[in-house]
């Protein structure tokens, strides 16, 4: 997956978890700027990507996600090759 | 997969928006029959507590009041257990104290617990707390003293609640999550945790009198312990179960909650062709259905009747929804060598040619039960969704298409959840002894139209050529039932037929919203002087009651005055297993010329020939 094709599969899954079609992510979207978007969410989200790419993050991985620009990248990452 | 019994939802987030602008509880219960993930789940949970933060008046089930007594995180289990509730029309308020509270929760009189009033408790103890202590450096005496201390502790807990409350104790059995340090032979190491945690999960089944377990590490052993528990989520967040096994969760504590209150399913019905045999006895007859032993799909099918003899034996009615003709369907369960199931076992028979929503009215009313407690396994989608469609109370499993998967669907949907055996239970096969035998059914009053409408059904057809001919003949050689001639022939009978430009012989091919049927009709003209007679006209019993028949007659009609006949004659021909048709002609239009004992002539005049309305789409396959 490419960062161009990371944002939209991303903003589904936003949508989906947070049950709102308003949500437009941009690299540095983060938990304040969604309201609802607490430690529950973070995993919701995590789990809905692993679930949707049939992969797993790592616990460091998971560490290191505070902002959408790091979720595309550790997606991109991982759907590389 | 989790909840693959239920259907896949469609129109998913069109429907969740409509329910949250106008809450309606039937509507809610509708949605939550779908195989719904856990993000669908929050997010119709989301919407049931916004509309019904109290339970609506007069429903028919019991509102809960269910208390989670945890040791780690639970919270992200709650909207699995409320949908779960709701998927059966019970309304769940839960609650959950302050985190790793709930032993002083307990204790406490004054506690919030106490000021909730539960009339549910669910201890969810996770493997970590439950063998706090446990260690490799153990004796076998210490071992023994910490598994006696921590199964007190479950009693104490339980005695507790039962007195405080007096209701519902639910215990979560604990997940076999704790790495092995030995190996197979764990059990040797005494002190060992995953060694302690074998030993006290052993003893909740071995003795837990008032206890209800929630059962979760059989469910956990079939899908994999890592669909239900994620060591990083562990670590991350304390849950010990992962977020994504919530909705199964849910059906566990709901089933077990539903079951209290006597709502569990009472009555499975079976489809018969291709559900609990292989083939179609009416076209294949008894030496053609495919069931028992040399032969894995036959053994597949005994394996699904057994499972269902085995249920009858524990208290599960047995009723049978068929479409066929009655003494046909009988015939195997009379003299099959192989079959399980006798009409002995089956209370309630019903083999004829109405819709099967109209079938399980009659067979719930003949049975004096709620249609809420029959189940229905039939393996053909239409028949499927005609009955979620018209009687959504009614358990429609979407039965897999390998009968060797059935037994274990049917174990994993949970319908007939029950906490204990009476003897009334095991006595029960022998009280319902076929009670209705070909009885008058209630007036039809399902909305065929409407459902037919949805399918989005087209009929497509093509002159027989070599492409379709060996399927053709096939079916020309093996239909029985709706086969007004039964006249047989060889490829090359056929292919001298499908030649001759003043007739035509058509392969019918039915698609529809659940995929294409393949050809399921048969029909040939032949010229006869200035009309054209209807030499083969046969279809697969698979179709019936969806209009094919009259759409296959414009067709057959418009070819026919194509050709510039006046009139089409149709033939009965009577055999031991068409009678099913001898109305088909009087049926569709067509005047008696003759009737006889060896066959009956019809005529249609084409020059007033209206076609008929129905609700499927033609159009000629081209390849």
């Amino acid at each position: 997956m490419t960062d161009a094709e990371a944002y939209p599969f991303l903003t589904e899954i936003f949508h989906d978890v947070f049950m709102r079609d308003d949500i437009v992510l941009t690299p540095a979207t983060s938990a304040p700027d969604i309201e609802t978007w607490d430690s529950f969410k973070q995993i919701e989200i995590i789990v809905a990507i692993q679930e949707a790419l049939g992969i797993k993050f790592a616990t460091s991985e998971l560490d290191r996600m505070g902002c959408v620009g790091d979720l595309v990248g550790f997606i991109v990452a991982r759907t590389a090759g | 997969m989790m909840l693959s019994w239920l259907p896949v939802v469609t129109d998913w987030r069109a429907r969740l928006r409509a329910l949250a602008a106008a809450p309606d509880w039937a509507a809610a219960v509708a949605l939550a029959n779908h195989r719904l993930d856990f993000i669908q789940t929050n997010a119709l949970d989301h919407v049931l507590r916004k509309a019904f933060a109290v339970p609506p008046a007069s429903l028919a089930t019991r509102p809960v009041r269910l208390a989670i007594l945890g040791s780690s995180t639970t919270l992200h289990l709650h909207a699995g257990i409320r949908v779960a509730g709701l998927r059966r029309g019970i309304h769940i308020t839960v609650f959950e104290p302050d985190y790793g509270q709930y032993w002083q929760e307990l204790s406490d009189p004054g506690s919030a617990l106490h000021d909730f009033r539960p009339d549910a408790i669910l201890f969810a103890l996770d493997a970590y707390h439950l063998t706090a202590g446990a260690s490799a450096r153990l004796t076998q005496p210490e071992a023994d003293g910490l598994v006696d201390a921590k199964l007190a502790h479950l009693a104490n807990c339980w005695s507790l609640a039962r007195d405080a409350f007096g209701g519902a104790i639910l215990q979560q059995t604990p997940l076999p999550i704790l790495p092995n340090l030995l190996g197979d032979n764990e059990h040797r190491l005494p002190g060992a945790p995953a060694s302690i945690l074998a030993r006290i999960t052993a003893s909740l089944r071995a003795d837990t009198a008032g206890v209800d377990l929630v059962a979760i590490d059989g469910a956990a052993a079939r899908d994999g312990i890592a669909a239900w528990h994620d060591p990083a989520m562990w670590h991350r967040a304390k849950q010990e179960i992962a977020v994504q096994a919530a909705p199964a969760y849910g059906e566990h504590v709901a089933r077990s909650l539903a079951a209290r209150q006597g709502r569990a399913a009472k009555c499975l019905v079976l489809d018969l062709d291709n559900t609990i045999w292989g083939g179609v006895i009416g076209d294949d007859g008894m030496d053609g259905i495919v069931l028992g032993q040399g032969n894995a799909l036959g053994e597949a099918f005994v394996a699904v009747q057994n499972y269902a003899r085995e249920l009858s034996r524990r208290g599960i009615i047995l009723a049978v929804c068929s479409k066929n003709d009655d003494d046909r369907a009988r015939e195997p369960f009379l003299r099959h060598p192989d079959m399980v199931l006798r009409l002995s076992d089956i209370a309630c028979f019903v083999a004829n040619w109405e819709d099967k929503a109209t079938n399980m009215r009659a067979i719930a009313q003949a049975l004096n039960i709620g249609l809420d407690s029959l189940v229905f396994l039939d393996d053909n989608p239409f028949e499927r969704n005609l009955v979620r469609r018209e009687l959504p109370m009614v358990l429609v499993p979407e039965a897999p298409d390998d009968p060797a998967l059935v037994p274990q669907c049917l174990a994993d949907a949970g319908y007939f959840e029950t906490l204990a055996v009476t003897d009334d239970d095991r006595a029960r096969a022998a009280q319902y002894q076929d009670n209705l035998t070909r009885s008058a059914l209630r007036a039809n009053a399902t909305d065929l139209d409407a459902y037919l409408r949805g399918l989005d059904m087209r009929l497509t057809w093509r002159r027989v050529d070599t492409l379709s001919l060996a399927r053709t003949t096939q079916l020309i050689n093996k239909t029985n039932q709706f086969n007004l001639t039964t006249r047989r022939y060889g490829e090359a009978e056929v292919a001298a037929l499908a030649a001759d430009p003043a007739g035509f012989a058509l392969a019918l091919r039915l698609i529809d919203c659940f995929g294409d049927n393949g050809v399921i009709a048969v029909i040939i003209g032949r010229p006869s002087g200035p009309d054209i007679e209807i030499d083969s006209w046969l279809m697969s019993c698979r179709v019936l009651g969806r209009g094919v028949e009259a759409t296959c007659l414009n067709l057959v009609a418009a070819a026919a005055a194509a050709r510039g006949a006046q009139r089409l004659i149709g033939i009965y021909r009577p055999t031991a297993k068409n009678a099913m048709v001898a109305e088909h002609y009087p049926g569709l239009g067509f005047s008696v010329i003759e009737r006889g004992a060896d066959g009956s002539r019809f005529a249609l005049s084409l020059a007033n020939f209206v076609p008929a309305a129905t609700f499927i789409a033609t159009e000629e396959e081209i390849t």
